[in-house]
Order: structure tokens, then C-alpha cells, then sequence
């Protein structure tokens, strides 16, 4: 199993849950986060006084899949998520050694 | 009795006190999320005691009859209310109401950073030592109106009682928005700087707040302006309150008249004044903001106060202009001088109540300059904005090192960097952002189906 965790541009989350959904991803963790890379912040002017921000919003998604899966996964994130410009956000992707589902007691990819 | 007259001052009275929330979420929604409480609760604060304060004796330091060197009234001859006419009550009230909003005006000077209790304790003296002379000063037929002793009869002559170049401040330029302008410098100075200031980025939390408070302003001011209106059979320096109620068609005429054009007045350089900020940042920033159009609002507001009833509407449109374009610009003062006036009270108060007490000597119909009377309405417009600016200072500061060694004012510095709301009154305005914490979650939109398994199914 692999968890893949995605941070992309704010309107892009509705596209790109529809589109796992569709593929079949049943769930994810959502998180609002902030950050930068490349894209660095942006100016805000208030009162006349300019204000850097260093901060972009961002939404961060966590999905564990199975190994079979990540490819595509990741595929369609990228897919889904690009605009082509500055600041669309990155994808990445770490091995997860074991999951258990609070409910039931199930284990790994029967967790899923 | 003017029954008319009594019901529009009983609706201004109360329109004028729905302008101190109003400020608060003018106020509250610039400041950052943490300490939004705070500074709506400096405006919900000088309501409460304000309101006792004037009921007690503020009412008779400044209307009352028993004048003292024309700076202010006997405050004991009238204290709390006793012997007041019942026809003077609803003037009471409506006054009552001015106090309350000037002594907010000036918590956006020191947002984020000061003690409440130091606050509860400067409104009640700062009201009775600056605002409640100044008020007398002006309307209450003292120093700076245009009584006999009057500064505006010692520099052009008097002549029946009345001076000859009486000052104009119909609602409140000088004992308002100078005023409260002035205090604001003064305590922002006195108690220093917002940790970070200049450094951090300190941006507005909530601008819609702001909105709906420039809003709520807008319409409460229509009382403020619109009530002040002392009916011309009534006119005269100390006159009788009593008698302002009276029945004859010469009354209603010039009732009618009068509220009108202070109505669109009102209404038109604030217009105006919104449209000249707002085309100072699209030529300086770059981009017309909402802060910009709120803001303007006000500075419309804050000028046409004292002019709402010597100015043509058209003349109104150029105050307007002029206060809503220069206080955008002076707005940026604070970090050329280096002083921490957070909301700018003095950008806005204090630089549109002289754009408005000042511009009253150019612009009005009668006396103005630009309509060939000459410089000595705005000698005496300048000479009473002077006047108000040194007593408001030398005053306000004398009260706020009071304050300071008597309590303190500034919380600790571990406090505001934590937020005040939290450290003076243990709330915090918002759950979804929890204190100190990195950000709020996101709420996902539910799927078509729900899932019963949760995150990470």
C-alpha cells in the first residue's frame, strides 16, 4: 500500500475528488494548508500599506491506495489538477506499512 | 409643540446610537482575527459607560446654564437629570449618543494592544475632561461658538449678543472627528506600537465585516447630521431648548427644508468622497479595494459633518472629493512618522473633520470664499479647528499619563502576541481557526452517495 498525498491549487479540489471517485477511490483526508515553493507568495495592498505574503493557500489531499493503484492515481491527480501555470502544486508518494479500520479490525488492504 | 420634530429626534437619537456598533464592525473586521473582541468591545464598552457618565452630569457640563470661563457648564446643576425640562429629554438622549461615538472613534488608535481596564478608565475622564468643555465649547454657547466672549467675536466684532463671523460645525466636525482624530494621535504615540508593526503583515481579518460596518455608519449618520438641525425660530446662543418646539408654518418650512438638504447633502459627498478614494488607489496601487470604498465612506461622512448645512449639494460633491482623496493619501502617514495609529483615526477623523471644518470657509453658500465672502469664515473655521486640536491634545494627553500610571496600558507582550481577546476577556471570536494554530480544516462537500466509512476507507 502507498499513501498518496497531493497539495494543489484550492479550486481544483472538487475536479480532482470527482475524478478519483469516478476511478473508485472511496475516501481521502482534506486539509486547507499553506505554503510555498516556487510560486512564492503574492502582494496585497490595504490602506495603501503592501503587505507580502509569503503564504499561498493550498488543499492538501491524503489518499492510501494499493500498490496496483498508484500509478493511476497519481495520473489522474496530476491530469485533473494542472493548469499548466505556476503554483499547480505537487504529488508524492510514501510507502504505508500497515492500515486497521477503527470500526471493524480490519487489516491492510481490506481496510481500504 | 412640534410633535413632527420630536419624533425625528427620538428616531435620530437612536439611529445615532446604532453607529457605535456599527463602528465596532467597521473597526473589528480591520483588525487581525485575534483581537477583534477586543476592539468591538472598546465601542460596546464607551457605550455603557458613556451612557451613565451623561445621564450624571454630562448633559450639564455641556447645556446646562451655569457657564464657567466659556469652557464649560456647572456639572452639579443638572446632575443626573434633575430639573431638566421633559421637552429637553429626547436632546438628551440625542447628545448622550454623540459622546458615546467620539470616545469609540478613538480605540482605533490603539488596537491589539491595550488593557480594557485602562480603557474603561480613560472613557468616563476622557469624556468629562475633553469632550463634554469641547461640546460646550461649540454648541453649548461657549468659547467656540458665537457667543459674545466667543473666539470668533474677539477677532471680527459682535454685534446684538451674536458674533459678527459666527464658526459653522453643524454636527460635530470639531467635537467629534478633530476630536476624537486628535485623542487617537495622542494615545497611539503614548502607548507605542503594535509588536511588529511596520514588519509583520498585520491585514485586515474580516472586510465584510467593515463593509457592513461603513454601512451601519452611513445610515446612522443620517441621524447624526439630519438631527442636528436647531430650527431657525429657536436659533440664538444658550437659547431656551423648550421653545424649539412650536407650531407655525415659518417653522415647518424651514424644517423641511433644512433636514432636506442636510439629508442629500449627506449623502452625496459621502458618494463622492468613496468614488476620490477609490480612484487614488486605482492610479496608486493599481486596484480599487473594498477597504478603499468603505473608507472612503467614512472620510465623505466625517466632512460633510460640520458642512451638511451651509453647502450647496453640488458643493458637497467637491468636499466630498477632496476628503475621500486626501484621506487616502494620509492614511499613509503612520509609517512615514513611525506611529502606530492602527485603524487610522487620525487619517480619517482627524484629516476629513479639518477637510470638512476648514472647507466649510471655502464652500459655503453663505461666507465661503469661493462664493466671493471673502477670508473670514475660513479665519474663523481655521482659528476653531486650532483651537480644538491644541485642547483635545494638551488634555488628552494629561488624561492618557493618568491612565498610564494608574494602571498601565500596554498588556504584556507575550499577551498580544497570543491575541487579546483571548488574554483580557478568555474568549476567542472563532472556532474554526483555533488559537495559535495553523490554519482551519476544510469542510469536503458531502459525495453523492456519503460514504458511512470515513477518510482514509
Amino acid at each position: 500500500m502507498k499513501l498518496v498525498t497531493a497539495v494543489i491549487k484550492p479550486h481544483k479540489w472538487d475536479e480532482v475528488r470527482e475524478a478519483l471517485e469516478t476511478f473508485g477511490v472511496t475516501g481521502m483526508t482534506v486539509s486547507e494548508v499553506s505554503g510555498y515553493g516556487r510560486q512564492k507568495g503574492h502582494t496585497e495592498v490595504y490602506r495603501g500599506a503592501e503587505y507580502d505574503v509569503a503564504l499561498v493557500p493550498k488543499v492538501r489531499l491524503e489518499i492510501v491506495v494499493e500498490d496496483a493503484d498508484v500509478d493511476d492515481v497519481v495520473g489522474i491527480v496530476v491530469k485533473t489538477a494542472q493548469t499548466g501555470r505556476i503554483g499547480d502544486g505537487k504529488v508524492w508518494v510514501v510507502p504505508v506499512e500497515s492500515v486497521v479500520r477503527v470500526r471493524t479490525g480490519d487489516r491492510d488492504e481490506a481496510a481500504l | 409643540m412640534d410633535t413632527g420634530y420630536a419624533a425625528w429626534m427620538l428616531a435620530s437619537a437612536s439611529m445615532v446610537l446604532l453607529m457605535t456598533p456599527g463602528l465596532a464592525f467597521f473597526y473589528g473586521g480591520m483588525t487581525r482575527s485575534k483581537s477583534v473582541l477586543n476592539m468591538m468591545m472598546m465601542s460596546f464598552g464607551a457605550m455603557g459607560v458613556v451612557g451613565v457618565v451623561y445621564v450624571l452630569w454630562g448633559w450639564s457640563m455641556s447645556f446646562g446654564s451655569q457657564d464657567v470661563a466659556t469652557l464649560f457648564a456647572n456639572p452639579f446643576e443638572l446632575f443626573g437629570l434633575r430639573d431638566v425640562a421633559a421637552t429637553d429629554l429626547v436632546f438628551v438622549g440625542f447628545q448622550a449618543t454623540f459622546a458615546v461615538i467620539t470616545c469609540a472613534l478613538i480605540s482605533g488608535a490603539i488596537a491589539d494592544r491595550a488593557k480594557f481596564s485602562a480603557w474603561m478608565l480613560f472613557v468616563p475622564i476622557w469624556v468629562t475632561v475633553v469632550y463634554f468643555p469641547l461640546a460646550h465649547m461649540v454648541w453649548g454657547g461657549g468659547f467656540l461658538s458665537g457667543a459674545e466672549n466667543g473666539l470668533a467675536s474677539l477677532v471680527f466684532g459682535v454685534a446684538d449678543g451674536i458674533a459678527n463671523v459666527a464658526p459653522v460645525d453643524y454636527a460635530g466636525g470639531t467635537v467629534v472627528h478633530i476630536n476624537a482624530g486628535i485623542a487617537g494621535l495622542v494615545l497611539a504615540l503614548l502607548i507605542g506600537a503594535r509588536r511588529g508593526f511596520g514588519k509583520e503583515v498585520m491585514r485586515p481579518h474580516n472586510l465584510p465585516f467593515t463593509m457592513l460596518g461603513a454601512g451601519l455608519l452611513w445610515f446612522g449618520w443620517f441621524g447624526f447630521n439630519v438631527g442636528s438641525i436647531v430650527p431657525v425660530a429657536t436659533q440664538g446662543v444658550g437659547g431656551e431648548r423648550g421653545a424649539f418646539f412650536t407650531n407655525s408654518v415659518a417653522f415647518a418650512e424651514n424644517f423641511v427644508g433644512e433636514t432636506g438638504l442636510v439629508w442629500v447633502n449627506t449623502f452625496v459627498a459621502t458618494c463622492a468622497a468613496m468614488l476620490g478614494w477609490l480612484l487614488i488607489e486605482k492610479l496608486r496601487d493599481g486596484k480599487a479595494t473594498s477597504l478603499g470604498a468603505a473608507s472612503g465612506v467614512v472620510a465623505g461622512l466625517v466632512a460633510i459633518t460640520p458642512a451638511c448645512g451651509s453647502l450647496s449639494p453640488v458643493g458637497s460633491i467637491l468636499l466630498g472629493l477632496a476628503s475621500g482623496a486626501l484621506c487616502a493619501l494620509a492614511v499613509g502617514l503612520k509609517y512615514r512618522f513611525g506611529y502606530d495609529d492602527s485603524l487610522d483615526v487620525v487619517g480619517v477623523h482627524l484629516v476629513g473633520g479639518l477637510v470638512g471644518t476648514i472647507g466649510v470657509g471655502f464652500l459655503a453658500t453663505s461666507g465661503g470664499l469661493f462664493y466671493g465672502d471673502g477670508v473670514r469664515q475660513l479665519v474663523v473655521q481655521t482659528l476653531v479647528a486650532v483651537a480644538a486640536m491644541v485642547w483635545a491634545g494638551v488634555l488628552t494627553l494629561l488624561v492618557g499619563l493618568l491612565v498610564k500610571a494608574a494602571v498601565g496600558w500596554r498588556i504584556p507582550e507575550e499577551d498580544e502576541v497570543e491575541g487579546i481577546d483571548f488574554t483580557e476577556h478568555g474568549e476567542t471570536a472563532y472556532e474554526l481557526t483555533s488559537r495559535g494554530g495553523a490554519g482551519s480544516r476544510l469542510a469536503p462537500t458531502p459525495a453523492s452517495t456519503p460514504s458511512s466509512e470515513g477518510a482514509l476507507a
